[in-house]
């Protein structure tokens, strides 16, 4: 009996031991909130030197082409016998994924999207680039340098790659009128109740604040990715109201285009990308950017703080930003280009017509995405804003 | 090698160790121990901004998951789906496995197994997107239906049919071995005394049927339970607990609360099984 007893008691203690190591321990990511963090300080490469042999790369579908999807889509062999860099290439399918991979240390560039750029940027993950060693960065419009998705107090962290705005696609044989309005995805009571589409992540509650900023301007709704709990709670509220006219969510670009095509949905946010597949498919759609603008997206390269190849990597993000390589990103991938140069490059010459490269007039109603922060992006300091984790949440709570 | 053989020979435990340990490891380490690393890490949270794991005692998952109330919603439309798709395996199911084992001749038995298994070789991914086209606005079932907007469309109903197409092999199966276990003397006999079909399959086939119905519900309510891409391609703006877990670690990074989410089906499928073991469904599996 008096040995039964003092067994457990041992393996109580064992138990306790183990638990108190694993609390103690390896506790990585804890301790002060997203409020009070600080740009962790790396330095930026002092000089370009002789390429390492290869370049691992984690990037988005279509960005990083040799030809093995279709052959006469190939920009990675004339860099790989350019610089003797061989290209490793790990396709990520979210920006969430992107985060993860940049973690493990075994990648050299990304190219990130802005909600997971300032993710990169504040864990560490990623450094600043001395864009004097990059000869493709003076030809980048300056409407994409410097902005919050790609620096931090004016120290730029990446190359910008490319951009597109999510635009409202409506079917032009049911649609009547045309909308021009984000109204017509936000009526409760629209016509077109259950065939109405909208984007399946978190971020497009900044869709529904980016609504709100203009029709319901006494909420003070200043950059739709910095929301306080009163506005927060606006755009999550009016987008339950927008879930009973919802027919699906997408994700998938290829589902969204079929969709269109049979008249499963008929109105809702879309990529230009998106349309012209529409239309080659002989869908009879089009699309408008509302007169309350829009939200988009805008990519950038950037190089990880443990580059084991830093010069190989610096010579992708030069080479896939130059005019020749970045006319064809943008038009395989089909958004902006962001050298200006690469707008004589392309194949269709009106490309950069079609995807407004050079309207400022057109971008500037564009709110790209970027991650949301407890510390408002929109400069607030009174309060604090909703974060990604909140943003996450809500979306759940939101689709029902 | 005779001196090893021998030696296994006189002891027998060491040679049932020695058989059996690697199989127990991968039991044990692979399965039993990412079921374990879920649990504990259901008890961790996330920094939310930089996605670090806090590795922190704490039963805020688990709090968030009982306090709002869309996690309950979502929960019981999971249920319901699983239930429902396993109801309509078992009607289409029975009279199947029932043709199959005791009218057809064996030339076609065989060929109707085969018929069966072979949508089983078929890629989920295609077989799910052939609904969706299948589905689609004026595509072929709303013209059998009576043209555009008459199908089920997306959604829910959608999801089950396609669920139902999806795991309809699993439930014939197991039905399909238990009538072929049912002597066809049975039948004879109960037709001798004076019992028409109905009556039969009533009173003799179908109490014999139960545990293998419950062998397949298991397959059936637990491969629905966990299911995300189906009801992605064809679920409209449905969600179920699969994409709660599957968004909670792809857009939000989140694996700690995806864990706490995926202990739900867990306790559910447990609580299943003992239900079904008392029928003896688990000696059919």
């Amino acid at each position: 009996m008096r040995h039964n007893g003092r067994w457990r008691t041992a393996i109580l203690a064992a138990g306790v031991l183990t638990l108190a190591a694993c609390g103690g321990g390896a506790d990585k990511g804890g301790g002060s909130g997203p409020g009070g963090l600080t740009v962790p300080k790396i330095d930026k490469l002092a000089s370009l030197g002789a390429g390492e042999g290869s370049v691992n790369i984690v990037s988005w579908a279509g960005y990083v082409e040799d030809g093995t999807t279709d052959k006469a889509v190939d920009w990675v062999t004339p860099f790989e016998k350019e610089t003797g860099c061989q290209v490793n290439n790990k396709v990520a399918a979210t920006s969430d994924e992107m985060v993860t991979l940049m973690k493990t240390g075994e990648y050299d560039v990304v190219s990130a999207s802005g909600d997971a750029s300032l993710r990169l940027i504040y864990g560490g993950d990623v450094a600043p680039v001395n864009t004097s060693l990059l000869s493709s960065y003076q030809d980048v419009f300056d409407g994409l340098k410097n902005k919050v998705w790609n620096s931090v107090d004016g120290v730029a962290y990446g190359l910008p790659h490319g951009r597109g705005a999510n635009v409202l696609m409506y079917r032009k044989d049911t649609v009547n009128p045309p909308p021009t309005s984000w109204a017509a995805v936000f009526d409760p009571n629209s016509p077109y109740k259950g065939k109405i589409t909208a984007y399946d992540s978190p971020i497009y509650i900044a869709d529904a604040a980016l609504y709100l900023m203009k029709t319901k301007p006494d909420l003070g709704i200043k950059n739709p990715y910095a929301l306080d709990d009163k506005q927060f709670e606006a755009a999550v509220s009016l987008l339950k109201e927008q879930n009973k006219a919802i027919g699906e969510y997408w994700s998938d670009y290829t589902k969204e285009v079929q969709a269109f095509k049979a008249g499963n949905s008929v109105l809702g946010t879309s990529w230009q990308v998106i349309v012209n597949l529409a239309q080659a498919d002989k869908a009879p759609v089009d699309a408008v950017l509302p007169t309350e603008g829009a939200t988009g997206w805008s990519d950038t390269w950037m190089i990880s703080s443990k580059a084991k190849h830093p010069n190989c990597g610096y010579l992708w993000m030069n080479y896939i930003v130059s005019p020749k390589a970045n006319a064809q990103v943008a038009e395989w991938f089909g958004e902006a280009p962001s050298n200006r140069l690469a707008c004589e490059q392309t194949a269709a010459k009106d490309h950069c017509k079609t995807f407004h490269a050079d309207d400022e007039s057109y971008l500037d109603q564009v709110w790209y995405w970027t991650t949301p922060l407890a510390r408002c992006v929109d400069g607030r300091t009174d309060v604090t804003c909703k974060d990604y984790a909140a943003w996450t949440q809500a979306w759940t709570t939101i689709k029902g | 090698m005779t001196s090893l053989g021998s030696y296994l020979h006189r002891h027998p435990r060491l040679r049932l160790a020695g058989l059996l340990s690697a199989p127990l490891l991968w039991l044990v380490v692979a399965y039993l121990g990412a079921l374990a690393v879920l649990l504990v890490s259901a008890f961790w949270t996330v920094n939310g901004f930089t996605g670090g794991v806090v590795r922190r005692f704490s039963l805020q998952n688990f709090r968030t998951l009982l306090a709002e109330e869309v996690y309950r919603a979502v929960t019981l439309r999971s249920i319901g789906v699983a239930a429902a798709v396993t109801v309509l395996c078992v009607v289409l199911a029975v009279p199947m496995a029932f043709f199959m084992a005791k009218v057809a001749s064996a030339r076609a038995r065989h060929a109707l197994v085969i018929a069966i298994l072979t949508p089983l070789w078929a890629s989920y991914l295609v077989k799910a997107y052939a609904w969706r086209i299948l589905l689609a606005n004026g595509g072929p079932i709303d013209t059998l239906l009576g043209g555009p907007g008459h199908g089920p469309g997306y959604g829910l109903p959608a999801t089950v049919i396609v669920l139902s197409y999806l795991w309809l092999p699993y439930m014939i199966l197991p039905i399909y071995a238990g009538l072929e276990r049912l002597p066809d003397s049975l039948l004879e006999a109960s037709a001798d005394l004076g019992a028409r079909a109905g009556r039969t399959f009533r009173a003799v086939v179908l109490p014999m049927l139960v545990p293998s119905i419950f062998a397949g519900s298991i397959f059936t309510f637990s491969l629905s339970l966990g299911d995300y891409i189906a009801v992605q391609i064809v679920g409209g703006k449905t969600q179920l607990i699969g994409n709660l877990v599957y968004a909670n670690i792809g857009a939000a990074n989140n694996l700690p609360f995806a864990a706490a989410i995926a202990t739900v089906p867990v306790v559910i499928m447990v609580i299943y099984l003992f239900a079904v073991r008392r029928s003896g469904a688990l000696e059919e599996l």
